[in-house]
């Protein structure tokens, strides 16, 4: 496995691989997450309870599903990174954070205005929201950290640390709406049971939430690119790229 | 693949940090358990809760959730003043408001309310806001399924025009 894996370790065969799967990613995120809202937004049918301030579903619950698995790739980069302290695995720290962090804020920031309407506040510090509120910080915890040294390498450990602890958050949020009373309702989607939803509602959700996987993939991509660029900025096959074609860092 | 020693030692030392952490927070948050709880649900107001069964003293501000009961909200036409009684398994506690209630509000809809108990089972509130479930489905089904009939925010309201029973 490890022969087979080796070429995968060098930083400019990973550049060229993403830069080849980048646009597909992006144009698969653009055209079924664009079809999925259109779907869910326009076309699904309203709600007998909340009428169409429901809607905002399409949005928050994808984004707070991968607000989530997001951080659990971040921690599994960082447990990757400093037990085989493959480097490239210290990046992706740096790819994967912002995109997380933007998502967690976009799945907070739909529950206010969710909340409101519905519930009657933008805000309310139930277990829910709190721990919710905590993963942003997190996130911005391992930026900050990843940032914070003059040696890469130092940033790099101190922020894989702050990312491995913090997954203990993950259940947390997951089982919070279980654990304690919540203002917020239990999940709609789970793995073993079919979901309180109807048809017409439940297949532009799970659109949309496809939509947001390869969005966030593409972000992830761009930004992996990115960061091998940044990294190995003093390399000669850097200047190549950056000579050949200088707006599209793309090698021709 | 053996693993050399060096990897192996980071490996324990990465694993027992985790580890550590997790069940540091899991004391804490099984000491706080009660307290994560955002609000008191009407059993606990009235049998108490925990194994202490621990009741709330008049004058405690606190919040307790739990579903309207059916016919039992009063309106005073001539103010924005309101009562009704919440439940949860049987018990039931009074709550009184004045002010706007959440499009949501209506009988059998959960809510949470937040005020100071007046009584040991009166609370009067200073917020009142809506729960709603995690099913979501078009207004035809839910009469099919549940006979309930959609309910326009922009009609809802009127729900009694007693003026409370003295």
């Amino acid at each position: 496995m490890w022969r087979w894996l080796h070429p995968y370790a060098k930083p400019e065969t990973v550049y060229h691989l993403l830069g080849r799967w980048l646009p597909w990613v992006t144009a698969g995120a653009v055209l079924i997450l664009g079809g999925g809202l259109v779907w869910g937004l326009l076309f699904a049918p309203a709600d007998y309870q909340q009428g169409d301030s429901y809607r905002i579903i399409f949005i928050h619950v994808p984004s707070a599903m991968f607000s989530m698995s997001i951080y659990v790739s971040l921690a599994v980069a960082a447990f990757i990174g400093r037990v085989w302290q493959l480097k490239m695995a210290d990046w992706a720290l740096a790819a994967i954070a912002p995109v997380g962090a933007v998502f967690t804020f976009i799945a907070l920031f739909t529950g206010a205005v969710w909340g409101k309407p519905m519930w009657g506040t933008w805000w309310e510090w139930d277990a829910r929201l709190t721990s919710q509120l905590i993963l942003l910080f997190l996130y911005i915890g391992v930026l900050a950290l990843y940032y914070a040294f003059s040696d890469n390498r130092t940033g790099a450990k101190a922020a894989g640390i702050l990312a491995m602890v913090g997954v203990i958050n993950i259940p947390i949020i997951r089982y919070s709406v279980e654990w304690w009373n919540t203002l917020h309702q239990g999940a709609t989607l789970t793995v073993f049971e079919r979901p309180p939803m109807a048809n017409s509602m439940l297949f532009p959700l799970l659109t949309c939430i496809l939509g947001f996987a390869l969005l966030a993939a593409a972000l992830i991509f761009q930004r992996m690119r990115t960061e091998i660029l940044r990294q190995e900025l003093r390399r000669p096959w850097v200047k190549n790229v950056l000579q050949v074609s200088p707006t599209t860092g793309e090698q021709r | 693949m053996a693993m050399n020693p060096r990897r192996k030692k980071r490996l324990t030392w990465t694993l027992g940090l985790v580890a550590g952490v997790a069940v540091a927070f899991s004391i804490i948050l099984y000491a706080l358990s009660q307290n994560i709880d955002l609000f008191y649900t009407p059993s606990e107001v009235v049998e108490g809760k925990g194994p202490d069964a621990i009741k709330p003293a008049v004058g405690q501000r606190l919040r307790i959730g739990g579903m309207v009961v059916e016919d039992s909200v009063r309106r005073n036409p001539e103010t924005l003043e309101v009562e009704f009684r919440v439940t949860d398994t049987g018990p039931e506690v009074k709550i009184l408001y004045t002010g706007i209630l959440p499009d949501l509000f209506r009988e059998g809809q959960g809510i949470v309310a937040q005020g100071v108990m007046v009584e040991p089972t009166v609370m009067q509130a200073t917020e009142v806001l809506a729960k709603h479930d995690e099913e979501y489905m078009p207004p035809e089904l839910a009469e099919q399924m549940k006979g309930i009939k959609h309910v326009n925010p922009n009609q809802s309201g009127v729900y009694d025009e007693q003026g409370g029973d003295q």
